[in-house]
């Protein structure tokens, strides 16, 4: 029987599509920056140092796929707050907790007293919610498309159950619109894409569409491991020597063309776009985040508890390349407190914090200073 | 954040809602509600945040894995 993730880590597969991709970049003369959009592919690249393996004229362009990293530093100053309010348990997943706010992270607002947990599922939130119907459970909820259905199913076990106490802060965002938003600059230096693995599961490949035929993009659904990334690479290369911008899968065991819409179904059943939404990095994007349904107004913690979040933008440090690295304008070594006043344990921007941010791949792989 | 696991389903819930799976040794209950196809024990589905978003297609991963084969045979002639 295979083993689905060691038999994808095979080191002579991954030497064999780099030498492919030497053979097929010197034939044809190719330089290329492909961006890898998911934290997820930003992190296996640092871990198994593919950029080393492959020619010096092919870059990985870090993209903005880390949805703790891209939400702008007002998302935590409003979650710090909602923690502050009484009676109040606050609820959040990843490493969310360790952002840091203008003042503090959630993380400090717990060593302060706050009521403030992180937890793996989505559905332990209803499990508080029940345990404690005498206080407020505001649920921060993060993510991408991979990430959002849990979010739906939350919500429809809140009408269903009947609880009053529960409330959610919904900072879903979308990947298409802020990679248009990134294509709409101009100056950008992205010869190809490859997408992310597990939104691209529950969405399909089909939203990339417009990628490969309008922008004339090389585009390749490729997933995690190591050689999935190499073999995805080597597409794309594959795709520049034939003048050809496809959009092809690489990781078709887990992805089609239509993805997962029951999934989906169940998101539109209770989340519609937001008019516009902010992005540490590319700023404002229109159509690129979702909001609960008007119908659910009561649920909605940014709608119940309006008077307490402030409308005024949170500045982030003054030295910290984020928002530039999440525009892929900036590597993190190109960051003057990388590795020195910024570390994993002392962070002062969001991409050190999270295992998917581009700067805690590069301190943690042995790219620090 | 988007990490998904493959995982092997051990068994199913009677009303279908949940299932046991073995991921990565360790056994958890996972929900079945936003998956779209049926699974078996046995079948793999890749599990994100405690649920089943994808049943795995076998062949599909095989078809790659022969390609990857070919890959690591042309990489030991070339440069063993």
């Amino acid at each position: 029987m295979i083993d689905l993730i060691k038999d994808f880590r095979n080191s002579e597969t991954i030497r064999g599509y780099a030498l492919q991709i030497h053979e097929l970049c010197g034939k044809f003369g190719i330089k290329a920056n492909f961006m890898e959009v998911c934290g997820g592919h930003t992190h296996t690249i640092a871990k198994y140092s593919l950029e080393k393996l492959l020619p010096s004229d092919i870059r990985f362009i870090h993209g903005p796929g880390c949805p703790v990293c891209i939400l702008p530093k007002q998302r935590v100053d409003h979650a710090v707050k909602l923690s502050e309010l009484e009676n109040t348990i606050l609820i959040t997943t990843g490493d969310m907790i360790r952002v840091p706010g203008t003042e503090k992270s959630l993380e400090k607002a717990r060593a302060e007293g706050r009521d403030v947990r992180s937890v793996y599922s989505p559905l332990d939130v209803i499990e508080t919610a029940e345990k404690n119907p005498d206080k407020k459970v505001i649920y921060f909820a993060i993510g991408f498309e991979t990430t959002i259905p849990s979010t739906a199913i939350l919500v429809k076990k809140t009408v269903e159950k009947k609880l009053d106490n529960l409330f959610f802060y919904v900072s879903h965002v979308l990947v298409p619109p802020a990679l248009e938003a990134l294509l709409s600059d101009p100056s950008h230096n992205i010869n190809g894409f490859l997408m992310p693995s597990h939104v691209s599961v529950i969405t399909g490949s089909e939203i990339y569409r417009p990628f490969s035929s309008m922008h004339k993009m090389p585009v390749v659904v490729g997933g995690f491991e190591p050689a999935d990334i190499m073999e995805s690479v080597y597409m794309l290369v594959m795709q520049l020597s034939e003048h050809r911008h496809d959009l092809e899968i690489q990781y078709d065991r887990c992805v089609s063309g239509e993805g997962n819409t029951k999934a989906w179904d169940l998101v539109n059943q209770y989340f519609t776009p937001e008019d516009k939404f902010e992005w540490r990095g590319p700023g404002f994007i229109e159509k690129s985040s979702l909001r609960l349904r008007d119908e659910y107004d009561r649920f909605n913690a940014a709608k119940v508890f309006k008077e307490f979040l402030t409308d005024v933008p949170s500045e982030d440090h003054r030295l910290c390349l984020c928002a530039d690295i999440l525009r892929g304008k900036k590597r993190p070594e190109e960051c003057k407190v990388f590795g020195t006043r910024c570390t994993p344990d002392d962070p002062l921007g969001a991409c050190m914090v999270s295992g998917e941010g581009a700067c805690a791949a590069y301190y943690k792989y042995g790219n620090a200073p | 954040m988007c990490l998904a696991i493959p995982s092997k389903i051990i068994s199913i819930s009677e009303d279908a809602a949940n299932a046991v799976a073995d991921c990565m040794g360790v056994k958890k209950t996972v929900s079945l509600e936003i998956l779209d196809a049926d699974v078996s024990p046995g079948d793999y589905v890749l599990i994100h945040v405690g649920f089943a978003i994808r049943k795995i297609d076998i062949a599909a991963a095989e078809k790659t894995l022969a390609d990857h084969r070919e890959m690591a045979k042309l990489a030991k002639r070339i440069n063993p």
